[in-house]
């Protein structure tokens, strides 16, 4: 019995996406296949990787990652330079979690007045993200929308409660968009469904479906993400093919294996490998299950990440 | 190939006598085809329609025992290419290796660290199951004493004999053949010795060969040689071979019924940088691997991938669930808060984390309710004030807080009413917040 290489033929392809201007600019998504399996397919961009920046002092990071950034954390504009002088990031995301009413309530004009800045500091690509709370991301997003006009970033990330709002403000000065919903694949299709239905260019959006970490529901994510690829791909169902971005710092981070110190649960091992290992292994199963843009905190877990998309390429 | 229920039909008695437990023969044949049920729940078909409709029935990928006893692994018998098509069903075995030159330190620690791998998540034991035993003197005596040394302490853990050297394996298995070691591995040079060990001795055999195309004729020629337990590498190291490779096994095996890689795979995620081959180990993990094999088992990288592989081979219909208990969470008093949740894993762990980050110790009530989340729940009826005060009431938890007051989730804000009417005199139920990650703000404010 011969061997054939046993090919599945495709109809669709994921969205590609341009983020950032200038030479710094990036492409994601883009492919005809799954994940990495370039004997059917092609996947013309890698998956990139923003680092998170945001715009208070993390004091709920646990130290493992909070120490990494002592230096600059208190000043994002030099935090986000940083991330690109030092670390060299692909691009940024700030997120804006001052603004949240139960942090310090910061007022749009003053959030927009940091994304001025840290525009201006930076030419990678910035991802601009409000504090997901839906009434307050309305005003935040709408400001510094306009604020970044002509940048081309990504600003999210709308929900269903707020995207009309979001949307517009997005269409209106030109960014992309994240469009996020809970955790279901009918939910990001819907969404997206919506966003184009109001006029919002479909090219134009990032689904995040909703990320979870390693042992705390990364099985969903993954199942999930596999079913929006197969549709995207078998089907050609345009509501399924933007590139996926995952957020998966802030779940990874705040998970027990990353803070639980060793003396404490002997049988968990070093927490500093700990910490960092739970957010690559997580960004592992993300790009595996066809994520196309990820949202990390650790420099040392995205250079592992990294290194492996480099060896599935 | 795989028949159809309908040709399989054919081949029944079609008496429709129920003792296979399906009302009809055409339902069976239609179970069979789905392979979903043994040929042997028909007691009455003929024996060359068995041996014909056996090897349609068998699974697409073979189920191979490696070790014996309560300790053995059990890796194949997978049916499809998405957990979410059905479910990954047995899930990959870790191993580490060790070399027969390493130091006998170096061999007892990771022996040690073997032997102690255990951790318990979500009520499951999960540990590192086997020992591959490296040869690298290619010396047979050398190789034995080491076998020897594993078998005698680290009694029951399945072994997987690595040499390319018959005359090695044949040493090894002089101290292991009747536990069922793995034997790695035959190639196309020493196929003939290596299938007649693994033949004498009743063990499963792995086949390496470079590519899918030599490793397809290595299979069929192993077969050939009378081995039925096979496990294959097609030598894939680097992380885009072994996806690219391990994907096109596992489909041909389960799309196509392609017979010479209708067998389990074994890889080696070998590399300097332990994170790195955690994370290599990772893609093996997910993308279809059933023996993997480390050079280190640190506690950070196992927990990593112990957790990985349950979250991947966790059955996609079933929730995972937790014990219904009360859980301690922090330093608790008998004056900290009370949060009644449900025992979806994803609903605890979430709420748990929360709790914990809000650094105000609490005790966790989790009611079983067949693993479904707050909403779901409460729409199923398992949720009910009748049943969460039922369940306040039996815990003991009067025994533990010297209060009378407990936080429900914000979503079921709708059952406080009733709930303190079940509870009784002298409750009060606090409505919480919807969402776990509004815990911290809203435990720390009532902490004031």
């Amino acid at each position: 019995m011969a061997f054939t290489i046993p090919k599945e033929n495709y109809n669709g392809k994921v969205y590609e996406v341009e983020l950032g201007v200038g030479d710094r600019a990036i492409k994601i998504g883009g492919e005809s296949t799954l994940p990495f399996l370039a004997f059917e397919g092609e996947m013309p961009n890698r998956p990139s990787i923003a680092i998170e920046i945001q715009d208070l002092p993390p004091s709920d990071w646990p130290d493992t990652v909070k120490k990494v950034y002592e230096k600059v954390s208190s000043n994002p504009v030099a935090w986000a330079k940083f991330c690109q002088d030092e670390l060299k990031a692909d691009a940024v995301a700030l997120r804006l979690i001052s603004t949240h009413p139960d942090q310090k309530d910061t007022k749009p004009e003053d959030a927009a007045k940091l994304v001025s800045e840290v525009l201006n500091a930076i030419s990678i690509p910035v991802i601009i993200l409000g504090s997901e709370h839906i009434e307050k991301d309305i005003a935040v997003l709408k400001t510094v929308a306009e604020t970044a006009k002509g940048k081309n970033c990504i600003i999210g990330k709308a929900q269903e409660e707020n995207h009309k709002t979001i949307a517009a403000v997005a269409m209106a000065n030109e960014h992309k968009l994240i469009a996020m919903s809970q955790l279901d694949v009918n939910l990001a299709k819907q969404l997206n469904i919506l966003l184009t239905q109001m006029g919002f260019v479909k090219e134009r959006i990032l689904t995040d479906p909703m990320s979870s970490a390693l042992g705390y529901g990364l099985e969903y994510t993954y199942s999930v993400m596999e079913r929006i690829r197969l549709a995207a791909l078998q089907q050609n169902d345009g509501a399924m093919q933007p590139p996926i971005v995952c957020d998966i710092g802030k779940n990874v981070w705040k998970t027990k294996e990353t803070i639980a110190a060793e003396a404490e649960l002997p049988e968990w091992g070093s927490l500093e490998e700990r910490g960092i290992i739970w957010e690559a292994m997580t960004a592992a199963g993300m790009i595996m299950a066809g994520a196309n843009l990820l949202v990390m905190r650790h420099p040392k877990s995205i250079e592992l990440t990294k290194k492996l998309i480099e060896e599935l390429r | 190939m795989a028949l159809s229920g309908v040709e399989i039909f054919k081949h029944l008695p079609k008496t429709n006598c129920k003792k296979c437990g399906f009302p009809t023969c055409l339902a069976f044949a239609m179970k069979l085809a789905a392979k979903g049920v043994s040929i042997d729940a028909c007691p009455d078909i003929s024996e060359e329609a068995k041996k014909l409709l056996g090897e349609a029935s068998a699974p697409p990928i073979k189920l191979i025992t490696i070790g014996a006893g309560d300790k053995a692994v059990k890796v194949g018998e997978e049916v499809v290419l998405f957990r979410h098509d059905k479910k990954f069903f047995n899930p990959c075995g870790f191993a580490v290796a060790i070399k027969d030159t390493e130091l006998s330190d170096e061999i007892k620690k990771k022996i040690e660290a073997v032997k102690t791998s255990e951790i318990d998540r979500v009520g499951q034991k999960l540990r590192v199951e086997m020992i591959a035993v490296t040869d690298s003197a290619n010396d047979p005596a050398k190789f034995a004493s080491v076998v020897k040394n594993v078998v005698d302490s680290a009694p029951g853990v399945p072994l997987i004999l690595h040499s390319m050297n018959p005359s090695v394996i044949e040493a090894g298995l002089a101290h292991c053949a009747d536990k069922r070691p793995l034997i790695y591995a035959a190639t196309n040079e020493n196929a003939d010795a290596m299938a007649k060990l693994a033949k004498d001795k009743k063990c499963p055999l792995a086949i390496y060969a470079n590519g899918l195309d030599a490793l397809t004729s290595l299979s069929e020629k192993v077969k050939g040689l009378g081995v039925e337990d096979i496990v294959l590498d097609s030598g894939a190291r680097k992380a885009k071979d072994m996806l690219e490779h391990f994907t096109m096994i596992r489909r041909s095996a389960v799309k196509k019924s392609f017979k010479p890689f209708g067998y389990p795979v074994i890889t080696f995620a070998n590399r300097d940088d332990s994170m790195m081959e955690a994370l290599i180990a990772g893609i093996g993990v997910m993308k279809y691997a059933s023996i993997i094999v480390l050079n280190s088992i640190e506690k950070w990288k196992m927990l990593s991938l112990l957790t990985l592989r349950q979250n991947i081979y966790t059955d996609p219909q079933v929730p995972m669930q937790v014990e219904q208990k009360i859980y301690k969470v922090g330093e608790a008093t008998d004056k900290s808060p009370v949060i009644v949740t449900t025992n979806f894993s994803l609903t605890y762990f979430i709420v748990r984390g929360e709790i914990e980050n809000s650094k105000v110790p609490c005790w966790l009530a989790i009611l079983d309710v067949e693993g479904l989340s707050v909403l779901t729940a409460w729409a199923a009826g398992k949720f009910s004030p009748t049943k969460i005060a039922a369940f306040i009431k039996e815990s003991g938890l009067e025994k533990t807080v010297s209060h009378k007051e407990v936080i429900i989730p914000g979503y079921v804000a709708v059952l406080s009413g009733s709930l303190e009417e079940k509870l009784g005199e002298g409750w009060k139920v606090v409505v919480g917040p919807r969402e776990a990650n509004a815990l911290p703000a809203f435990l720390k404010s009532k902490a004031v």
